[in-house]
Parts: C-alpha cells; structure tokens; sequence
C-alpha cells in the first residue's frame, strides 16, 4: 500500500481507492480515457470539471457501480473492478455510502425508513435498524421529521434525509454527487456543514463530484475532470 | 502596474517599435483606458535603463519614435514568471488575468495552465474563507460569504475563458 503525506499535516495517511488508467466509454462517445485519481483514508476530495466531462462516471467507477473497459480501481489495494456483480454489490452496501443530487428517497417509505434502509438491507433487525436511523435525525438537525414521506419534506429536509441515509452504516467512503445542485446558496451550505462535520468527526473519506466552488470549497482538495482526464490542480498551487 | 510586462511580452512576439506597443496594446488590453503614448516611452526607457529591453539603432523617418526595441534573456526570464504567477485572488483581478491569457495565447503557449494555476489560487482561498466561517461568529460569516461570492464569480469567468480558448486563440493570433 503506497503512502503519503498530506500537505497540512505530518501524519502519513495511506492511500484509501485508486483510479488507475481508467477508461469508460458510453458507446461511441468516450467518458473516461485513462483518468488517474488517489484518494486518502479521510481526505474530501471535490471532483470538479464542466459538464460531460466524465466526472460523474469516475464516481461510478469507483463506487463499483460501473466497470471500467481499461484500467484499474482499487480499494486499499485490492482491485474491486475485477470482482464479481454480487461482491460488488456487497462492497457498496457495506462500505461505501451515497448521496445523490435529488435526494432519491424511496417515496413510499417514511423518512426514517429510508435511513435504516442500508442497516435493513445489512441485515440488521427492524427496530434496531430504526433506532440507529434515529439518532442521526437529531445529528442532522431535522427532528420531528422521522415519520414523514419524501412529499412532505422540503428539499433541503429530504436532501439531509439522503445524507443520514448515506451515513447511517458508517460507510469507509462516501461517495456524493452534487449533493447541493437541487438546493439554494444558503440550504446547500447547511448540507455541505453537516456532511463535512459528520464525515469528520467519523473519520468517512468523502468523493464529492460538485460543479459548484463554495460546495468544493469544503474539501481538502480538489481535481478537475476535463475531456476524461484527471488533473490535480494543487500541482500548481502557490501558497496565498 | 502591468503596464511593463504587457509590453514585453508584446515584444517577445517581435520586436517592435512604440507606436506598434500602443496599438496592440490599446486594441486588446486599453479598449475602456488607452496608453497614452508619453507613457509607452517611459515605460521603454525605464525597461531599458533595467535591461529588460534594448533599443535598435534610430531609424529614418518621421515622427518621434523610429527605435525598434526588442526584449533581452533577463526581460524574457522576468515575464515568463511574472506569467506563471497567480494573481492575488480579491475582486477585480479579471484584467490582469484577461491580459495573461491573450499574451500566452498570442506567443503559442498553454493558456489552460494558467487558468487551472489562477483557479487553484481561487480555491484555496475559497476553502480558507470556509474555515473562517466554520469557526467564526456571524459577522465573520457575513463578510467571508462577501469574499466567497466575488471569487465565485471570478471563478466562473474562468470557466468560461477556458471554454472559448480555441476561439480566442484564432482571434488574437488571426
């Protein structure tokens, strides 16, 4: 496992997933072409870049929800591109957490049935897996909202509704795709303030794919995706 | 204040002579405020007298200015820095940058470099007006937001500069 130093600070943190030489094409038109990405055990990477530059599938691709046609993704060195769809699908449900730009809770459920989803899908007991998904309501601020279904919440509500969903399991990533695009400047920080404090005070590593750059603002760097390729603005970065 | 290396780079192109440095200079970078010509002969002499510069024999003909001057190993040396140096990120900085990216793309380089240097700039003082908010009180959020919102909005001028590259490549070198 390759190690490195992050700039501010002297502890050595390993490297947590790997892109490595990654191509994705959807049909004809190609979305990844060789893109190169490492992130660290507890970093917030912002995956910025203009639209349909292939930002979106680099997240997919390292959440294992696409399979890359070249290269490599690897998660604490162990290559989960060549797994199986079921040991993928495993890998997402225990490890990895997700939140999406609208939200996309399961209408029919009430809020906090939507939360314990991933703990119900773990095989967590109901009312276990309802206590759990409790306590988050209160982290995040939106008590009193537990027994609500998706239509009677806000989008700021439902959208901090995905983020206790995306959270509850204690994920080691949380992969979060424009997770303020659907919300206003003001609701969108309130998100972005309480996934980076939860994602902080958890030790989660966080893959933040935002077009925005007061949402990436919050990350502890950032790269951009531009015509499939990843490039690592900090290599020119100056001190200012 | 970017007066001077505006015009070496002008001159790194060719060498020219002043009249030839106000006209270019007036018709990219001094559409709202043109140099006035006293100040392109300062600014000559005082590259000059720095050895930025160096002044051709006087040729014949009218008019005051009929030196050719051309850029020398340091004058290349001080613009090619002064080129890859972010400006201060703070409301307003458009006209230096807007000045960086023609003078690259006029002398054949990457103008994308300097965009991604000037965006990194933008983002880490983006992320330490962030802090600023996480930890202070209202008023330090009211005026951090005021800063993050002018960098936005430089930002996105970025974004859009580096969108219509190829087209502004084809105008200023056309």
């Amino acid at each position: 496992m390759s190690v490195e130093l992050v700039a501010s600070d002297v502890r050595p943190t390993a490297t947590l997933i790997q892109a490595i030489d990654v191509a994705y094409d959807f049909g004809e038109t190609p979305a990844l072409r060789g893109a190169n990405v490492s992130i660290r055990e507890g970093e917030i990477l912002a995956v910025m870049g203009p639209s349909g530059s292939g930002k979106s599938t680099l997240l997919h691709c390292l959440a294992g929800i696409l399979v890359p046609k070249r290269g490599e993704i690897r998660l604490s060195g162990q290559r989960i591109d060549t797994m199986s769809e079921d040991e993928r699908s495993t890998l997402r449900r225990d490890t990895f957490g997700f939140v999406f730009q609208f939200g996309q809770l399961v209408p029919e459920l009430t809020a906090e049935e939507n939360v314990a989803l991933p703990l119900l899908l773990s095989g967590m007991r109901r009312n276990d897996a309802i206590v759990h998904a409790r306590e988050w309501f209160e982290r995040l601020g939106i008590g009193g909202l537990e027994r609500r279904r998706s239509g009677e919440l806000s989008g700021g509500q439902a959208q901090r509704v995905a983020l206790a969903r995306g959270l509850v399991a204690r994920p080691k990533i949380l992969f979060a795709d424009e997770p303020t695009g659907s919300l206003d400047s003001f609701t969108g920080e309130v998100v972005m303030e309480l996934l980076v404090t939860a994602a902080r005070d958890d030790g989660t590593t966080v893959v933040l794919v935002t077009h925005e750059p007061r949402v990436a603002a919050y990350a502890d760097r950032e790269v951009v995706v531009r015509d499939g390729l990843v490039t690592s603005l900090n290599d020119h970065a100056t001190s200012t | 204040m970017s007066v001077p290396f505006t015009l070496l780079g002008l001159l790194e192109r060719e060498p020219s002579h002043g009249y030839d440095l106000k006209r270019d200079y007036d018709s990219y970078f001094g559409r709202s405020k043109p140099l006035p010509f006293g100040q392109v002969y300062a600014t000559l002499a005082r590259l000059s007298r720095d050895g930025k510069v160096v002044p051709g024999e006087a040729e014949p003909g009218d008019g005051p200015d009929r030196k050719r001057y051309a850029i020398t190993p340091e004058g290349r040396e001080e613009f090619e820095t002064w080129l890859g140096e972010p400006v201060e990120p703070e409301p307003h900085l458009q006209t230096i940058l807007f000045s960086k990216v023609v003078l690259a793309l006029m002398l054949g380089r990457s103008a994308e470099k300097y965009l991604d240097t000037q965006r990194a700039a933008h983002l880490q003082r983006m992320r330490s007006l962030t802090e600023v908010k996480r930890a202070g009180s209202l008023i330090d959020v009211l005026l951090a937001d005021h800063g993050l919102f002018h960098l936005e909005a430089d930002l996105r001028w970025i974004d859009m500069t580096a969108a219509r590259l190829p087209s502004l490549a084809a105008a200023v070198t056309s």
